[in-house]
């Protein structure tokens, strides 16, 4: 069974905290709740986004800098 | 050869300094052609073009600040020059020389110009040697811990340290002493580098209780004038919330040499098209220091034109054409009082947190200057800046001006979503801001002391 883990605001999706450090996740691993998986940037401005649920094998539905809409799937996990 | 009318001016910019820049356009009667992202293509400025031209996908990396990109779709919607309206690729020198360079006229000044202003340490410079004061800082640009420290003791503590290739006020710090200097400076170094990929720092006396004022300039690559000053030191997040043209309580004399300091600046770099000379002011001394210098318009501009009833963009356009200045100095003068307010999307109930939804009515006051790109079912993207619009309003005098500030706050509707217009209520009935007890330090301390209610979020009135 896999998991959607969705954005909770509009904006453009980050994979990495800056644009030379790794990605918060990489793919493939595993995530628990609570963790940052990436970064939302509405306006101008930066909020985390964390993973609702925990799982394995994470693939990403974005690419770092696509846009994203509110609700919209991040990545999903089993 | 001088004359704009007729031709294209291609608009590489969006929200309202698009609509700002299209109603100047009009005004000398030029066609329009409209950059747009993939986000922005039913934005009002795009609808008010003669062509909108897709520059690319909603990251403004990947479409508004995309130099090829822009040049490329300005040179194919036949423009014969291109506005940059501020913030994106409006200081950029390298946009500037490949417009020219593709055969177009930039709206603005020389790349030269934009490079050497844009650097802060070589402003400086330019600013000291045309005899412009400057805050009490270091002589250039400082490498070693060792230096930073002798410098700051022969400055004089607190002093701020600032990235050389700043802007915005990313990569300043305040040192209050040498242990405070000691542990900040390599955080300060890192975000500049960074930021800007150039950790070059320098030092400034930071000015207590200090005053933004800012003085408009505009020239012709030959003569230069002043439009007199604007106020603006109420600020968030370094961020104005709210300018007035002109300050207040500021003595003629002071008046004076303010803003025929900016013209000797100004001049001495062959000043072409809009620009500002911010300066610090401490009301205590009544000394001005010379900050740095925009070489665009700027967001604020509404309240010279209100005060002088000069169209500040459209003269930039007709200077970038190849007129000269159609004012002298003495044809500049000042009329009553004006405030500007910006209104963003946030919501000031939840720490000014961005708001991109519908606005699903605008109800601006009939004879009020509204710059907005609202209009009624816009939804508002999440990729760009939060402002919505600037509410301008005249007076006689400066309490007359915040006096016509609350009517026009009060009756500004703005449906849909959360905006800053309750705080700009709260201010214009603030005692401190009626007395002008204000400074760059106010508003923060000030928005602690005075949580805002909620505003109209969901389609409630934003009073």
């Amino acid at each position: 069974m896999t998991k959607d883990l969705r954005s909770p605001l509009p904006g453009t999706f980050y994979r990495r905290p800056a644009p030379d450090a790794p990605p918060f996740v990489a793919d493939g691993a595993s995530v628990s709740a609570g963790d940052v998986i990436g970064l939302v940037e509405v306006m101008k401005t930066f909020h985390e986004v964390k993973a609702e649920t925990g799982g394995a094998n994470i693939r990403f539905a974005l690419e770092n800098e696509d846009p994203v809409m509110a609700g919209a799937v991040i990545a999903t996990v089993d | 050869m001088t004359d704009p009318s007729g031709r294209t001016l291609f608009i590489a910019n969006r929200g309202e300094i698009a609509v700002r820049i299209n109603r100047a356009a009009r005004a000398l009667g030029m066609k329009v052609a409209q950059a747009h992202s993939d986000a922005d293509a039913d934005m009002l400025a795009a609808r008010l073009a003669d062509v909108a031209v897709n520059v690319g996908p909603p990251a403004a990396k990947k479409s508004y600040l995309d130099i090829d990109r822009v040049v490329a779709a300005a040179k194919g919607a036949g423009a014969d020059a291109v506005h940059p309206g501020y913030g994106f690729l409006a200081e950029n020198s390298g946009f500037a020389d490949a417009v020219e360079a593709a055969g177009m006229r930039f709206v603005g000044p020389t790349g030269a110009t934009i490079a050497r202003m844009g650097d802060k340490v070589a402003a400086r410079e330019a600013a000291a040697s045309a005899g412009v004061p400057t805050v009490p800082g270091s002589a250039g640009r400082i490498e070693e811990p060792e230096a930073l420290a002798a410098e700051a003791a022969r400055i004089g503590f607190p002093v701020m340290l600032k990235a050389a290739a700043g802007g915005g006020g990313r990569g300043i710090r305040v040192a209050e002493t040498g242990e405070d200097l000691a542990r900040l400076a390599p955080q300060a170094r890192a975000e500049a580098l960074a930021a800007f990929g150039d950790g070059g720092l320098y030092l400034e006396r930071l000015v207590r209780n200090a005053r933004h004022v800012e003085v408009q300039v505009m020239g012709d690559g030959a003569r230069a004038i002043h439009l007199f000053e604007r106020e603006c030191s109420l600020q968030r997040r370094r961020q104005k919330v709210w300018e007035e043209a002109p300050a207040f309580g500021l003595r003629p004399e002071v008046r004076d040499r303010m803003c025929a300091a900016s013209v000797r600046l100004a001049e001495a770099v062959s000043y072409r098209g809009a620009g500002t000379l911010e300066y610090l002011y401490d009301p205590a001394t009544e000394e001005f220091f010379f900050l740095e210098m925009n070489t665009r318009i700027q967001v604020e501009h509404p309240v010279t034109e209100m005060v002088t009833g000069v169209d500040l963009v459209a003269e930039m356009i007709r200077i970038a054409f190849g007129a000269p200045l159609s004012l002298r100095q003495e044809d500049v003068r000042l009329s009553g009082h004006a405030i500007e307010v910006r209104v963003n999307a946030e919501d000031p109930s939840k720490g000014f947190l961005p708001f991109p939804g519908i606005c699903s009515r605008l109800q601006a006051p009939p004879g009020v200057r509204f710059d907005t790109m609202l209009y009624d079912g816009y939804a508002i993207p999440p990729f760009y800046d939060s402002l919505v619009g600037k509410l301008i309003v005249h007076g006689p005098d400066r309490e007359g001006a915040i006096a016509a500030l609350r009517d026009a706050v009060d009756s500004l509707l703005i449906e849909g979503l959360p905006t800053t217009l309750p705080l700009h209520a709260a201010l214009a009935r603030d005692p401190d801001v009626a007395a002008g007890r204000i400074h760059t330090q106010f508003l923060e301390p000030w928005l602690e002391a005075n949580p805002l209610g909620p505003s109209g979020a969901g389609g409630g009135d934003t009073r």
